[in-house]
């Protein structure tokens, strides 16, 4: 990935929260290249979950913008930004349970033109052979990893150009997180761009091009992901010992 | 015991039935009991009535009637107008009363109050518009022939039962292989997943509105064929219509058409058994019954 990559996706000054009067997001400047593999870590409360939703459309913006490409997207309800090719990812609850496999992919392809709906499915199943070999199975039933799959299956549907993923590791087992992280390393390569929120912060760093560390609501730090491994900045960071002063690391 | 009870309550139930899919989808894909769903049920018979009426004078043929039924084509062609305008009559009260509370996100409880308004505001609209006077679509007398069974049913009542079999029957399809139906259910589970998967949520509430308000307008319709029609008649219904939605299971299409089944069953019997003046009980009874003992339903999941 290269700085001549163009922005796909950008937020400039963005303060957003559930509450007019209390912010989680403070004032956020974050921008991610075409075919980007970005994680935002930080501590528990650092608002990464609430920046990927506001990104969604799922938590109000109280000021700054959202921009998707060059499109501003900060006042678009969430259901139109899937059509724009923003796909998300939320961290539970993130599949239809009472719905079958294939009617929770049916729903995702549904703003798909209808000749290409059957075709884009089987696709995924090919992708997901776990999905393709019981596409009936009621989704509640699948496992932690399955639904999870099952979840990045659905957003990529509609074949997005941005895809965003809250946590796709929580609760799952070590073995599990390995498989799942290796299967979004191999959809990032086919060109989509993708943003993780993570704690997991080693498995993360192991497969993201580029980290960036929330903190109060705030861009602490952020640089190539493979040099922050070893940076001891980060577990600073988690452990609250420096304050939301942004640094770029070099 | 009286087998004739039997068709009187089947009769019964698929009106309640009816009335009971409407609650069971608002109560599941807008999260609130909508106290005001009987005033669409009589709303629906009143529009039916007044089309009806009109169509009638217009031209005297329509009035002539079909076959063994007791009414003519106006009253079928007046159902039709009527479905549209209870319809429209069920958004126009969520674009003026709940769409505005579930923007400020306003809590259950006021939704459930701001139904019992507008109950109490349709129902003394109607009885200002047409008075508190029953009112027939026809007033012909029809014999009841025997059906096999030690039963009776008149012409009517048979079409009636047919129609409630048909319209579950696909409304049922509906939910389970349509696009929309797909969205209706997703959108019972998870409002916020559903708008980020592309559905327009807004859009299924207003399918939800115009498909709750079209069947109990039929609901409605049926009950003033077979019964009267009075501006009553849906606060009468209203605990039947409950009963129903929770003993089938909230979200449940066919659980709330076998419970309005079985809740009309039991209403029969109990004029039977223990008396006219305790029918009004029987509903109440079951509700009761199934919150302490079941309370998802028959075919709903728990919690």
């Amino acid at each position: 990935m290269t700085d001549a990559a163009q922005p796909v996706l950008s937020t400039q000054s963005l303060v957003a929260g559930y509450e007019r009067d209390l912010p989680i997001v403070r004032g956020v400047d974050f921008t991610v290249r075409e075919g980007e593999f970005v994680v935002l870590l930080g501590p528990n409360g650092a608002g990464k979950s609430t920046l990927v939703k506001t990104i969604a459309g799922l938590v109000p913006v109280h000021s700054g913008t959202v921009l998707l490409g060059a499109a501003d997207i900060t006042a678009m309800p969430s259901h139109e930004r899937i059509r724009h090719g923003l796909a998300f990812v939320p961290q539970t609850e993130n599949i239809f349970a009472t719905l079958t496999i294939h009617e929770n992919l049916q729903i995702a392809a549904n703003i798909l033109p209808k000749e290409r709906r059957n075709d884009r499915i089987g696709a995924l199943y090919t992708m997901f052979p776990d999905l393709g070999s019981r596409p009936s199975h009621r989704a509640g039933q699948l496992s932690g990893g399955q639904r999870q799959m099952l979840a990045v299956a659905r957003a990529l549907v509609v074949e997005p150009s941005v895809l965003i993923l809250d946590e796709p590791s929580a609760g799952l087992s070590p073995k599990i997180v390995s498989e799942v992280f290796d299967r979004l390393a191999a959809i990032n390569e086919t060109g989509v761009t993708t943003v993780l929120v993570e704690q997991n912060v080693k498995a993360a760093l192991a497969v993201a091009d580029r980290a960036v560390i929330l903190v109060e609501g705030l861009i602490a730090h952020e640089g190539v992901a493979s040099r922050l491994a070893d940076d001891p900045i980060v577990a600073e960071l988690y452990l609250g010992a420096r304050h939301a002063n942004k640094s770029v690391a070099t | 015991m009286n087998p004739q009870a039997l068709m009187d309550g089947l009769i019964t139930g698929s009106m309640i039935g009816l009335g009971a899919i409407g609650v069971t989808l608002t109560y599941s894909i807008l999260r609130f009991a909508n106290f005001a769903h009987g005033e669409f049920v009589a709303w629906g018979a009143y529009f039916a009535l007044a089309v009806s009426g009109a169509l009638g004078y217009l031209s005297g043929s329509l009035l002539t009637p079909i076959g063994p039924f007791s009414f003519g084509w106006s009253l079928p062609i007046a159902a039709v107008i009527a479905v549209a305008l209870t319809a429209g009559l069920a958004l126009l009260v969520d674009a003026v009363l709940f769409g505005p509370l579930r923007e400020r996100r306003s809590a259950v409880i006021i939704l459930v109050m701001a139904s019992f308004g507008a109950a109490l505001t349709l129902r003394n609209l109607l009885e200002f518009i047409f008075t508190s006077q029953p009112a027939y679509f026809t007033k012909a007398l029809q014999i009841a022939f025997p059906i096999g069974g030690g039963l009776r049913a008149t012409p009517d009542q048979l079409l009636t039962l047919g129609v409630a079999a048909v319209l579950v029957a696909s409304v049922h399809l509906l939910l389970t292989r349509t696009a929309i139906g797909r969205s209706m259910r997703a959108v019972s589970e998870n409002q916020q997943l559903s708008g980020v998967v592309g559905i327009d949520v807004r859009k299924v509430i207003r399918t939800v509105w115009v498909l709750g308000a079209g069947l109990a307008c039929i609901a409605g319709v049926m009950a003033g064929l077979l019964v009267q029609i009075r501006p009553q008649m849906g606060l009468d219904l209203l605990l039947p219509l409950f009963a129903a939605a929770i003993l089938g299971g909230i979200g449940s299409v066919p659980g709330a058409m076998i419970a309005g089944l079985i809740v009309g069953l039991a209403e029969a019997l109990a004029v039977q058994l223990i008396g006219a003046e305790w029918r009004s009980a029987i509903a109440f009874v079951i509700l009761v019954v199934i919150l302490l003992l079941r309370p998802q339903g028959l075919f709903g999941r728990p919690e």
